[in-house]
């Protein structure tokens, strides 16, 4: 599966958004998900199918003003 | 102090937690500030998000996070559903920025994102202008606070437009107001709690001063002040001078 995650291009083996966090070493990690501009609530992370050319975003806390 | 959707806030003072030079710094800043909400964003996990997560945590007070950066309205909705996850908290700051010079709001897809927002149950902070129109209309889209700029996001000019934040106080009488964005000086926030604002919210005036923690302080107690000076009655201004000390029982000498 050729994604897009945080703007870099990967071929990873995942057919979900929560594989796919599991396979990038963030499965365990406290994130904010959005796949292809929408948001995918942790709950449905399991459940949201991933299909080639998808972007993913991965975020987390930040400084901010 | 006014209520803002249903909170209390203890002091007028709500601060960022960009730019500091560093995260002991930052914490001094806040401690010293009294400030009762801290700014806070979503970005690209590089790291070290959850720490500083648990330290913002760790000050105790209210997090507001923004949706910085965003420049449509369906950005800035996008990102504030996976802040309300991500920080457990329906309040949001919301920016749709419509110019990269002057950091201004885009109205437009402002109001679209605030009704969006409000209709999914957010208590929504805009970042906008002091042009009451627009605040009408966040009003209407179900907005309960406004937070109009003082001057562009990390100019530290202050009030560019007195005028037309005093309307805006007196146009929305019931309306906790923010002024946000653009205060350099401690004395900005006391003009702007002198106008009746219920709140400032600043971070680089603070963040990038010599002694952070100093300047912070020097805003708290500037909003403290002038928020004092606004419950206390201030006179009238007049053309001519009026004697303090009485004539009645002046020598003739």
């Amino acid at each position: 599966m050729k994604i897009d995650v945080n703007g870099e291009k990967h071929d990873i083996a995942a057919s979900t958004v929560a594989e796919a966090l599991d396979l990038l070493g963030w499965g365990e990690m406290r994130v904010a998900t959005a796949l292809n501009g929408a948001f995918v609530p942790a709950a449905t992370r399991a459940t949201t199918q991933l299909s080639d050319g998808d972007q993913l975003e991965v975020l987390t806390a930040m400084q901010g003003g | 102090m006014r209520d803002f959707y249903g909170t209390t806030l203890d002091t007028p003072m709500m601060l960022g937690t960009a730019r500091y030079p560093s995260p002991k710094v930052m914490e001094e800043a806040f401690r010293e500030s009294r400030a009762s909400v801290a700014t806070v964003s979503l970005r690209r996990e590089g790291g070290g998000g959850e720490a500083f997560r648990e330290m913002v945590r760790a000050l105790g007070i209210h997090v507001l996070p923004n949706t910085a950066g965003c420049h449509t309205a369906r950005e800035a909705i996008t990102t504030a559903q996976m802040a309300r996850e991500y920080f457990e908290t329906d309040w949001i700051k919301l920016e749709v920025i419509g110019n990269d010079d002057t950091l201004q709001p885009d109205p437009f897809g402002l109001v679209e994102a605030a009704k969006a927002l409000c209709d999914d149950g957010f208590k929504v902070f805009p970042y906008t202008t002091e042009d009451s129109v627009l605040a009408a209309r966040l009003v209407d889209a179900g907005c309960r606070v406004l937070m109009p700029w003082g001057a562009p996001i990390g100019s530290g000019q202050g009030l560019n437009n007195p005028f037309g934040l005093k309307a805006l106080r007196a146009a929305f009488p019931d309306i906790p107001l923010v002024v946000d964005a653009g205060l350099g000086l401690p004395s900005h926030a006391a003009q702007a709690m002198e106008m009746g604002y219920d709140a400032i919210l600043l971070n680089t005036a603070v963040a990038e001063a010599q002694d952070p923690a100093a300047m912070a302080r020097a805003f708290g107690l500037a909003a403290e002040a002038g928020a004092l000076a606004a419950r206390s009655g201030p006179m009238p201004v007049r053309d001519m001078a009026q004697p303090s000390t009485p004539v009645i029982g002046k020598a003739w000498l």
